[in-house]
């Protein structure tokens, strides 16, 4: 992409007047149950873009979290410009000038930009705050850096991206020289990121280095210097843009073999499940989440919705749900559900694997058959005439845990207690214990590990043949084409594009999501 | 590893237990500074509190403590705060002690007309609440406690001779029951002990049943732990919140029976308060379940009751006031400290469970299925 940069082999050798950036060695960490970083070696030359990419789940927070402080590592070092270094809290770090833009801003809505940005090191005594200090600097930074930032206006009457321009200028403002992204662009539309990506080359052209975290392979091989693939804990190669196709860089992310999770022959039948007609979901100002979307999805079809994060897929399920409110009409198996609870839903056969599984799919301190019990109270093996019955609920979750392989000493442990792999297997299972019609599946192998991943696609499949209606939304586009019997492209809570699965390559879907590719790709 | 793993029940001791004692070593401290000797103090508290007819005033106490706790715990299995216990079970007595005088019955029905009357006012009290919450979002604790002020006027109201009440040796109370509406007591050596206590003891079992047993309990304690699963679930948190809070204010309702069926057979300006109060701090001390409460209760009956005697030995009684206030706040801390501990350390356990047969059970590179 840029053609300043050192070619790759010789980098650290050919430039020899300034040490790495950031320099990990040997970083491992463990949580209860998971390694969630293991023999991590990084090395990020200063003054680039060096993309980390992997899947969700790989392990890119985790070390994100310990380069900013907020975890410390088992073993391993960290070196900092050539200085090793051990941080106990972000301050440390922030000390050294390592600045981090959170996935989800850390702004106070009522305060003013300049409040925001000075919150916690304002300049003044103590007692005073030198705002017309606060303002050159702030001033100062966005001018030399192209950032944009008028100090004055209320954070909440900013847009996302210029919010994501202010907390980059927070970390400016303490003396940030290494910036870590966290998932950017993953609120961002499309002229957003191409705003981002220019500001990223404004900071890199003034000897920043940045840090960008993403799984979206297109954004990476378009903004990053260096790319290191991350999998499954440990970083797996660094490669350059130039080197890799975004073919082989997905090949690299989820190992050697790009596990095809091809679903062999049709079983889509003529027979409707879930008929949508024109569901909007406003928020609370009106603004429509989901806008007029529509379809149908047979027995024994997997209709893939693919999207951005964040561009209406979780409004779309909560509303089919019955969750949220939402205007337009939920037909199921002939029977319009539209204005039916949640419980009658459930009831009439439709199964939910939630995108946030802690928030909305279990109850952490509960144990793990209460857990399997969780959307299932009201039929028949878990409870009878108002009653839970204890003994069968066990039975049924001891099965689950068996055809799911959740590993788990008992079935008495609290959920809070599995890895995030167990929890998924644990959810899916549930879902799928109850013989469902309809399944609403929200990135259902999300965090889990390959052999696992393969498991559950084998049960979604077997399940598909026997009639099971499938709504899939997934973040992995493999997954989306391999499973799916038909695709549609959701964008700002629209459906903007059809594509056939057969035919459509991971690349066209990925620009008909950020709204550039061409409308439609195969079928139509 | 069942429910009764001594382990569990261990980790369910710690935290009331350091709380207690953590109470008795501060109190202690305060004794010594006003030059009181704690050994003293406690013994006599010990062996007053022991003697029958001591030990019969604090069951009577921990009857109504007892109910007022659960009703508190009700509220709190589902992360709502009913701080109107208070005057829930005031404004039902005072309900009940006026219907119970105007009408005449045969015994058990007269009991059972009272008591209705009594768990119906403290439920559409505490109803009132509930449909604020619903409907307009107002938070719980707030209408409750505002509701507290409300119900203490009404009962004022009420309480005046030209309303429902009467003055009788410069009392001013409602008129006496008739003795059919006496609830019979149970007779030993140290006197008699309200027979409501039964009730309570059986309110203590149903709560068990519901929460633990029932899908309503399910719904209810999934709704307390995480609201949004419990919605994705199907569970109606709306539909939840007014029947809990009904439900707790029908237990409400009944924490003035055992004194007035027992003792006090009408309601005066006499009537104990704030028992709605103290039994926020028993249910949070019996950490909501029905055998925690029931000892936390009689505790906080034995405090009551036993520090009469310091008085006569010299030593203020408010000293157990600061050990009843340094138990409520040393069991949270503690609570929160064991909870996460128990949280990490089951972790632990299932990892370092795992961690042997983990290795060979996983053929997770066999591609299998795929394709």
């Amino acid at each position: 992409m840029t053609a300043a940069q050192p070619p790759e082999a010789s980098a650290s050798e050919a430039a020899g007047t300034r040490p790495p950036a950031v320099r990990l060695q040997g970083i491992t960490k463990r949580f209860p149950g998971v390694v969630a970083n293991y023999d991590v070696d990084l090395s990020v030359e200063p003054g680039t873009v060096h993309a980390l990419c992997g899947e969700n789940g790989a392990g890119k927070s985790t070390l994100m979290k310990i380069i900013y402080g907020m975890q410390k590592p088992d073993e391993g070092t960290i070196e900092v410009e050539g200085k090793h270094v051990t941080f106990h809290s972000p301050s440390d770090a922030i000390a050294v000038g390592i600045g981090m833009v959170h996935q989800h801003f850390k702004l106070a809505d009522n305060f003013t930009v300049l409040e925001n940005v000075v919150l916690g090191s304002e300049p003044g005594g103590p007692f005073r705050l030198d705002v017309e200090a606060a303002r050159r600097r702030i001033t100062e930074i966005s001018d030399r850096y192209g950032l944009d930032v008028d100090p004055d206006p209320l954070v909440q009457h900013l847009g996302v991206g210029d919010r994501q321009r202010v907390e980059i200028l927070k970390a400016l403002y303490r003396g940030a020289r290494i910036l870590i992204l966290d998932e950017p662009t993953a609120v961002l539309v499309p002229q957003e990121v191409d705003e981002l990506f220019a500001a990223l080359e404004e900071l890199k052209a003034e000897g920043l280095t940045v840090l960008f975290i993403s799984h979206k392979l297109d954004e990476v091989l378009r903004v990053a210097d260096r790319i290191t693939v991350i999998r499954r804990g440990t970083t797996v190669r660094t490669v350059t843009p130039a080197e890799v196709s975004s073919r082989q860089l997905a090949e690299l992310m989820v190992g050697s073999e790009l596990p095809s999770p091809q679903t062999t022959e049709s079983t889509v039948t003529d027979r409707p499940v879930l008929t949508v007609e024109n569901l909007t979901v406003r928020d609370e100002d009106g603004r429509a989440l989901v806008d007029d979307v529509s379809f149908t999805i047979h027995a024994g079809e997997v209709l893939g919705i693919a999207g951005v994060e964040g561009n209406g897929q979780a409004e779309l399920v909560d509303a089919i749900m019955g969750i949220r409110k939402a205007e337009g009409r939920v037909v199921l198996d002939g029977d319009d559900v539209s204005h039916v609870s949640t419980r009658h839903r459930r009831e009439a056969g439709v199964a939910f694997i939630p995108e946030d599984r802690i928030r909305q799919g279990l109850l952490l301190e509960a144990p793990l058959w209460e857990n399997v019990v969780l959307g299932h109270q009201t039929s028949v093996p878990n409870s009878r005439a108002g009653l839970i019955d204890r003994r069968k609920a066990r039975a049924g979750t001891s099965q689950v845990v068996k055809d799911y392989d959740v590993r788990t000493p008992s079935i008495d442990v609290t959920a809070s207690a599995l890895s995030g792999g167990n929890q998924q297997k644990l959810i899916v299972g549930r879902e799928m214990s109850g013989n469902p019609r309809l399944l609403l599946a929200a990135h259902p192998t999300r965090g889990v590990d390959v052999g696992a991943q393969a498991a559950i696609w084998d049960h979604l499949r077997r399940a598909r043949a026997e009639g099971l209606a499938v709504l899939l939304i997934s973040a992995d586009l493999d997954e989306l084409i391999g499973l799916s019997d038909s695709l549609r492209v959701i964008l700002r809570g629209r459906l903007v594009a059809e594509a056939d699965p057969a035919t459509v390559t991971p690349e066209d879907l990925g620009a008909a999501m950020t709204g550039a590719g061409a409308r439609t790709e195969g079928a139509a | 590893m069942s429910r009764l793993d001594p382990r569990r029940i261990g980790a369910a001791l710690v935290a009331p237990v350091m709380a207690f004692v953590t109470a008795i070593v501060l109190s202690s401290v305060v004794l010594l500074i006003a030059g009181h000797a704690p050994t003293t103090a406690f013994r006599s508290m010990f062996d007053f509190g022991t003697q029958p007819d001591n030990m019969v005033n604090i069951l009577n106490k921990s009857a109504g403590y007892y109910l007022s706790a659960l009703a508190v715990a009700i509220g709190f299995r589902m992360n709502l705060f009913n701080i109107g216990v208070d005057g829930q079970y005031r404004l039902a007595a005072m309900c009940a002690a006026v219907v119970g005088a105007a009408v005449t019955l045969p015994g058990p029905l007269h009991i059972a007309l009272i008591v209705l009357v009594a768990v119906v006012v403290g439920a559409v009290w505490a109803g009132i609440a509930g449909a604020l919450k619903v409907y307009r979002g107002v938070s719980e604790v707030i209408s409750t406690i505002m509701l507290n002020y409300i119900g203490t006027a009404i009962v004022a109201f009420m309480l005046t001779p030209q309303v429902f009440a009467e003055l009788e040796n410069n009392i001013v109370k409602t008129p006496e029951l008739d003795s059919s509406a006496w609830f019979p007591g149970i007779t030993t050596s140290g006197g008699e002990v309200y027979g409501f206590i039964v009730v309570s003891a059986l309110v203590g079992l149903g709560y068990w049943f519901l929460l633990g047993r029932t899908r309503f309990g399910f719904d209810l304690r999934a709704t307390g732990m995480s609201e949004p699963a419990a919605v994705a679930s199907g569970v109606d948190v709306k539909r939840m919140v007014v029947a809990s809070m009904l439900l707790s204010g029908g237990v409400a309702g009944l924490v003035g029976m055992p004194i007035l069926l027992g003792a006090s057979h009408s309601y005066g300006q006499d009537f104990p308060s704030g028992m709605g109060f103290t039994g926020i701090a028993i249910a949070l001390l019996g950490r909501n379940h029905p055998i925690g409460v029931g000892f936390a209760a009689i505790l906080w009956g034995f405090l009551d009751v036993s520090n009469q005697i310091l008085d006569l030995e010299g030593i203020p009684k408010e000293i157990v006031t600061i050990m009843q206030g340094i138990i409520v706040l040393a069991v949270v801390v503690a609570y929160e400290v064991v909870r996460r501990w128990r949280i990490n350390a089951e972790q632990r356990r299932v990892a370092a469970q795992l961690g042997g047969p983990q290795a060979p059970s996983s053929p997770s590179t066999s591609p299998a299925g795929v394709a």
